[in-house]
């Protein structure tokens, strides 16, 4: 593939950066200088190669870095993966997605042997090697869910189809912008997405959840959600809000194109075949705002975004504190110069 | 556009005449590929191209839902129908190409369920075939409980017997036998789910039955399709098109659209799904609604339509589509 496992970290010393290849492929999410809420849902087909969405489920640089990160998420804290005893069935769908996706797109590293139920598993990156009876849970060492949720990059949460809703009743959640699967475990659609300002009234969660409900097996869709994360980490928790929370008050103009970080997620929808259930795999991208810059257009539209962003936007993802100090930065990037439609960026 | 899924070409490997009415079909594959695994109670829509005619029909899945080698739906021939179970019964012999759609699942069995019961009448069968199989092979359980008219038109009723014993009951209203059903409601542990499958008077009794006896309406779950009713011919406009056309007796407005060339959603072509709701811009005359996913305030209100099996009858329809 070209690239080598970044040796990096998420906490401590935060040594995580991207090279010119994450930055060139990075998932910039503002097609336009203005951003608000839509059922901005497309197909989650293949794209251009290279990018973000070549691939099912994308294996960067940061794969390894990211697996060791959730590892110690999980051994301080347990209960960021639960799974309801009715799940386990739709754990072993995203198992077998996962594996035959991973399989198919990057043969050099994973391998995926099936005879009948007796499958044989290969993750070379994180020298791996299972052997294993599908649908078997006693034949791994963790539930499908948590088995396959430490090899794949990005928190996965698993949706039981009932009663006209969408029930949240698994999940493996480690990399997340805020919100806890312990406290979201069970709710319906409605429930876990009650914190969100503003869309309800414009009754994008009526909307989406219609659409979800007839999602197709075959027919996976994708979305882009963002937000702001100081330091390049991870697991920003409730559960761990004392340890991150605080640093929004050290931000200054000074380190604040380090440690600022726009952080873009990748949130796929797919229909799993023998539950029924739906996947929500949320990939986290994290980049810092000095490397985000290189682009210029992204340096551009960034700042205006920011600077012109509903002030109960900004408030819910948690950056109304320092909106000022990061337009201000950004806008020594802003040359006022139009900007061109798409995120694609500009040859220059 | 049935919202984006590739149709799989398929051949038809086998047909077999079940009884008098019944045939079953076995699809495969055209270039030899695994089908997706699917639920127990999942249908497909079946493409059928009658002669110039293009039929879609939506079919339960009885094959074990673990077997990717192929797929079996049974068609009850409907001699007062539109012509889509004649055709499949006339004219749709082993090596026959076809295209069908993805799975797609609106009757699933509750996996919180700690027991499953199930009541079928007639061709409402099939997709507990599917189930059966499913929670067989996962060690739950659960019981069927069977009615047709006669022995010989009880499809498969030797072939579930022999395969899950004790826990399939047959009925047979030629033998005047009929289930007890407040009986068995009666006697349920807390955590059993009912699904009901059959024709409509029989839902009804189950389904009213469950709900005078306080069972609540999470742990009830039943399905009907509606074959598109035929009716007499009528007029509509699509608006955003800016097309008109007439819609004939035995076609759903529906496969008029299509006919006409305009792309419109569906999943179940049955009245219950929901996808093919469309907004009606102006409507002089009645809108005869045959589905049932709009409440019946929608219904009054006359500005929704489910395409796939209502109609109208007055001088002018005009939809948003």
């Amino acid at each position: 593939m070209g690239f080598e496992f970044n040796k990096e970290t998420f906490r401590d010393d935060f040594t995580f950066r991207n090279s010119a290849r994450a930055i060139k492929r990075f998932p910039f999410p503002f097609p336009e200088d203005l951003y608000m809420y839509s059922v901005n849902m497309e197909p989650h087909v293949p794209g251009p190669e290279g990018s973000v969405f070549e691939h099912m489920f994308d294996v960067d640089e940061h794969y390894l870095a990211e697996m060791r990160d959730r590892a110690l998420v999980l051994k301080e804290d347990p209960l960021r993966c639960q799974s309801l005893p009715h799940m386990t069935l739709a754990g072993w769908d995203l198992l077998e997605l996962i594996m035959v996706s991973k399989a198919r797109d990057y043969p050099h590293w994973f391998e995926l042997h099936r005879n009948g139920n007796q499958w044989h598993w290969i993750n070379r990156p994180m020298e791996i090697e299972q052997r294993f009876t599908f649908l078997d849970d006693s034949t791994l060492p963790h539930g499908p869910l948590e088995y396959i949720g430490r090899q794949t990059q990005g928190d996965l949460t698993l949706q039981d189809q009932r009663d006209n809703n969408l029930w949240m009743d698994a999940g493996m959640v480690t990399t997340q912008a805020d919100w806890s699967l312990d406290f979201d475990v069970g709710m319906g659609f409605h429930e876990w997405h009650a914190p969100v300002p503003l869309a309800h009234q414009i009754g994008v969660f009526d909307r989406a959840l219609k659409f979800l409900l007839n999602l197709q097996l075959g027919a996976p869709v994708r979305r882009f959600n963002w937000t702001m994360t100081i330091d390049p980490l991870l697991d920003t928790s409730p559960e761990t809000y004392p340890k991150w929370g605080p640093s929004r008050t050290t931000l200054t103009p000074e380190n604040l194109g380090r440690r600022m970080h726009l952080r873009v997620e990748l949130q796929t929808l797919h229909r799993l075949p023998r539950s029924n259930a739906i996947v929500f795999p949320i990939r986290a991208y994290l980049i810092k705002f000095e490397e985000l810059v290189t682009v210029p257009k992204w340096g551009r539209r960034l700042h205006r975004v920011v600077r012109d962003l509903h002030p109960d936007l900004a408030a819910y993802k948690g950056f109304l504190r320092n909106r000022d100090m990061m337009a201000n930065w950004l806008s020594q990037y802003d040359d006022g110069k139009p900007t061109s439609p798409g995120w694609l960026a500009d040859p220059e | 556009m049935s919202v984006g899924a590739p149709k799989f070409a398929v051949t038809v490997a086998e047909v077999v005449e079940v009884n008098a009415l019944v045939k079953r079909f076995r699809f495969m594959r055209s270039d030899g590929g695994a089908l997706p695994t699917f639920s127990g109670g999942a249908h497909i829509v079946v493409d059928m191209d009658d002669h110039g005619t293009r039929r879609l029909n939506p079919y339960s899945l009885m094959s074990d839902p673990a077997d990717t080698s192929g797929y079996e739906i049974s068609v009850r021939r409907d001699d007062q129908g539109r012509g889509g179970s004649l055709y499949m019964h006339r004219h749709v012999a082993a090596g026959h190409q076809m295209q069908i759609g993805h799975p797609v699942n609106l009757f699933p069995l509750d996996l919180r369920a700690r027991k499953h019961v199930m009541i079928a009448g007639g061709i409402g069968i099939t997709p507990f075939i599917a189930q059966m199989a499913q929670l067989a092979a996962r060690g739950e359980r659960f019981e069927l409980h069977y009615s047709a008219r006669t022995h010989a038109l009880g499809a498969y009723m030797d072939d579930l017997a022999a395969r899950h014993g004790s826990r399939v009951r047959l009925y047979l209203d030629d033998q005047g036998q009929a289930l007890d059903l407040k009986g068995l409601l009666s006697n349920q542990a807390l955590g059993t789910h009912l699904y009901v499958c059959g024709p409509k008077p029989m839902l009804n009794w189950v389904l009213s039955t469950a709900r005078d006896m306080g069972w609540p309406d999470g742990a009830v779950h039943s399905e009907e399709f509606l074959a598109p009713p035929v009716g007499k011919p009528f007029d509509v406009q699509l608006a955003a098109s800016g097309i008109s056309f007439r819609v004939e007796g035995n076609q759903s407005l529906l496969e008029a659209i299509e006919k006409a060339g305009v792309e419109a959603p569906y999943l179940c072509r049955g009245g219950a799904c929901g996808q093919c709701e469309t907004d009606v811009l102006g409507c002089d005359g009645k809108i005869l609604h045959n589905d049932h996913w709009l409440t019946d305030e929608q219904k009054a209100e006359g500005r929704k339509i489910m395409p796939c099996v209502s109609r109208f009858h007055g001088k002018t329809l005009v939809l948003d589509r």
